[in-house]
């Protein structure tokens, strides 16, 4: 008996031993993958303003309030606001587009749609998630494009144009279809799917308890969705078209195609824009090291970056109470 | 493999007497310029087979080629708007044409035929500055009597990627406007007054042809293959011509290669038939490459030597104009003048 308790100790020990030595490395292992995200995301912020820091110092602030663009040998002249503009409100447009339809959507699926249709409906919005954006930029300019100067510009833009004070918003100068409206629908659809399932995900968890008790007292199904399910879930609805609204930011390829790349302000939304990403994306491969074009495009780059740490930290401020609870 | 030394053969028998223990197969990197990347893939497959130089060229935009060659992570680097002579010398670099290659205009206007529509230089620049407005306007009604033009507004289209072919089309208008050389300017991406950016000669050719009223520009060979319709075109001379093989040759026969880094300039040349805008597109090769890159260096030059006796076919085919045999020969006598491996000795000619 007692030779066996003997016998078995050293056993334990040694798998005790190899657990402790299996946690450390597990633990180090672990605490590395933390770190190498902090390292990469603080590596690419340094890059990317180390590599901006010509065109700051040759600019300063103006860099953000010019709306010069002009690359030409000699000529050149660098400034931000073209593109800052074009990728705020192009992304604001699509968040406006989506928002709306991603909600009828989310609501549909968890309240109105019969079973058997609940799957095939969420599973092609999951599908829509996992289209290439190049696709999209084909699609848009080939289909979306023609059928935006066709049926939207041309034939509502004339009367819209009439309204005093805000018609020149829909004023058209430029008849060739990509625009910065064209761009905000390619936009509204990309981001579509992650703001719908975001939604339908955290409206399915409501408690059922919840909107059952709701029902008892006579609300209606909107009431419910309205004073239960939309109070209940206000977290992750925001944290979903946030989601969206960082894909809107940094998308290049799909708004490449259809937004008309023009470095000049905007007046309406049926005028050619442009991007930051796309921006850096065009001018990019052209751009020779070390010159201060490629300096002004690292520093855009930084500024994208600025603006969606903007609007990540926007959302947590908006949402602290709730956060904290 | 026994292809090969067939091939490898009847290649060093007929055409590279001169090098028999050479010619063995050979890798040569090289990036840069899209404009001309038709050309070198054709040449590449073609010289893969005859002499047995593997080609394996990336198509990054010149800027990037010059990037790479001066930073010499590739055996040469292609650009489409010329380095300066300082520049050239400050990098170590040699520079020298391939081909030549022309741009066109393209419009898509309801009821007019393809090169009916005539154009002088001063309505093209007045179109992308944003001055002329509809199509029906008097000064294009004046320059095209026997048309009907149809009553629309004018789109103009342009390349929003930064490229060789915007450099060549701007330099041209800037050549011929000085409102477009006082404003725009000439360069790989301008900041353009009017109208709409596409990306790519595709993006470019599919807006104009979505879009009634559009007026853009692409390089030739991109226009032929797919049968847009074109404009003729006002020449110095004061002659519409239309664009065509015949037009494009006018115009090459012209060019003055006796200038540093034999940057010939073609942009609105005199001459009854001459098409105003046609271009060179360049090499960059090193002088005086590292140790390590000398093989590639050596390749390269063997490479475009052997594309220069053979490719002219290869690269009339594909709506490219080869360059003249005078040419060629300035070429080599260049590199064999410039290119040194680091014991000073010169790398061409070989054997």
């Amino acid at each position: 008996m007692q030779q066996t308790v003997t016998a078995a100790m050293p056993a334990a020990t040694a798998r005790r031993a190899a657990g402790s030595l299996g946690d450390k490395v597990f633990a180090a292992l672990c605490t590395g993958a933390g770190v190498l995200v902090l390292l990469t995301l603080g590596g690419i912020i340094i890059t990317l303003f180390l590599g901006g820091l010509p065109a700051f110092r040759e600019y300063g602030l103006g860099f953000l309030t010019s709306s010069a663009w002009n690359p030409v040998e000699g000529r050149e002249e660098y400034g931000a606001l073209v593109a800052v503009f074009g990728t705020v409100v192009s992304a604001v447009l699509a968040i406006a587009f989506a928002v709306p339809v991603a909600f009828g959507i989310a609501f549909f699926l968890t309240e109105l749609a019969p079973a058997w249709l609940r799957r095939p409906i969420g599973t092609a919005i999951e599908l829509l998630a996992a289209i290439p954006s190049i696709i999209y930029g084909m699609w848009g300019l080939f289909v979306l494009v023609p059928f935006v100067q066709q049926n939207i510009q041309i034939a509502f833009g004339e009367t819209l144009a009439a309204i005093p004070l805000v018609g020149f918003i829909f004023e058209s100068r430029s008849f060739a279809g990509t625009s910065l409206f064209a761009a905000a629908l390619v936009l509204a659809i990309m981001i579509l799917p992650f703001i719908a399932a975001t939604m339908r995900d955290v409206f399915e968890q409501v408690p059922p308890v919840y909107k059952e008790s709701a029902y008892g007292l006579g609300a209606t199904r909107w009431e419910v969705v309205r004073g239960v399910v939309l109070p209940y879930t206000r977290t992750s609805v925001v944290g979903g078209i946030m989601l969206g609204l960082g894909r809107a930011l940094g998308e290049t390829m799909a708004v490449t195609f259809v937004i008309g790349n023009a470095n000049r302000l905007p007046m309406g939304i049926f005028d050619p824009s442009t991007t930051i990403a796309s921006v850096v994306a065009m001018e990019f491969p052209e751009s020779l090291a070390g010159s201060l074009k490629q300096s002004a495009l690292f520093a855009l780059g930084f500024l994208l970056f600025v603006i969606s740490f903007i609007v990540l930290a926007t959302s947590r401020w908006l949402l602290r109470s709730r956060l904290k609870a | 493999m026994n292809r090969r030394t067939l091939l490898l053969g009847t290649g060093a028998a007929l055409a590279l007497p001169a090098l028999p223990a050479l010619a063995q197969q050979a890798t040569v990197t090289g990036a840069g310029a899209t404009f001309p990347r038709p050309v070198y893939e054709r040449w590449g497959q073609q010289a893969r087979e005859a002499v047995g130089i593997q080609l394996n060229y990336q198509s990054i935009g010149s800027g990037g080629g010059v990037n790479q060659i001066t930073n010499r992570t590739v055996d040469f680097g292609a650009t489409d708007a010329p380095l300066a002579e300082a520049q050239l010398r400050e990098r170590n670099l040699l520079q020298f044409p391939t081909v030549m290659g022309s741009v066109v205009q393209i419009v898509n206007l309801p009821g007019v035929a393809d090169n009916a529509l005539r154009l002088t230089p001063e309505l093209l620049a007045d179109i992308y500055l944003g001055r002329i407005t509809r199509w029906n306007d008097p000064r294009l009604v004046e320059a095209n009597r026997d048309i009907r033009l149809p009553n629309l507004p004018v789109s103009p289209t342009y390349r929003a990627d930064a490229s060789g072919t915007t450099f060549v089309f701007t330099t041209y208008l800037s050549r011929v406007s000085s409102d477009w050389q006082r404003g725009p300017g000439a360069g790989t991406s301008v900041s353009w007054p009017v109208g709409n950016g596409a990306r790519g000669n595709e993006g470019v050719s599919n807006t104009v042809r979505q879009t009634p009223g559009a007026i853009g520009y692409t390089e030739n060979a991109y226009a032929t293959v797919n049968r847009l319709v074109t404009t003729q075109l006002r020449n110095k001379t004061g002659n519409f011509v239309t664009p065509n093989m015949e037009s494009f040759m006018a115009a090459a026969e012209q060019a003055d290669w006796n200038r540093p880094g034999f940057a010939a300039d073609l942009i609105d040349l005199g001459g009854e038939r001459t098409w105003p805008i046609v271009s060179p597109t360049f090499i960059l090769l090193p002088t005086n490459p590292a140790a390590d890159r000398v093989e590639g260096s050596r390749a390269s030059m063997r490479f475009f030597d052997w594309a220069f006796r053979n490719g002219a076919d290869a690269a009339r085919r594909l709506e490219y104009i080869p360059l003249p045999n005078t040419v060629h020969e300035a070429v080599r006598a260049a590199w064999g003048q410039q290119v040194k491996a680091p014991s000073g000795q010169a790398l061409w000619p070989i054997g």
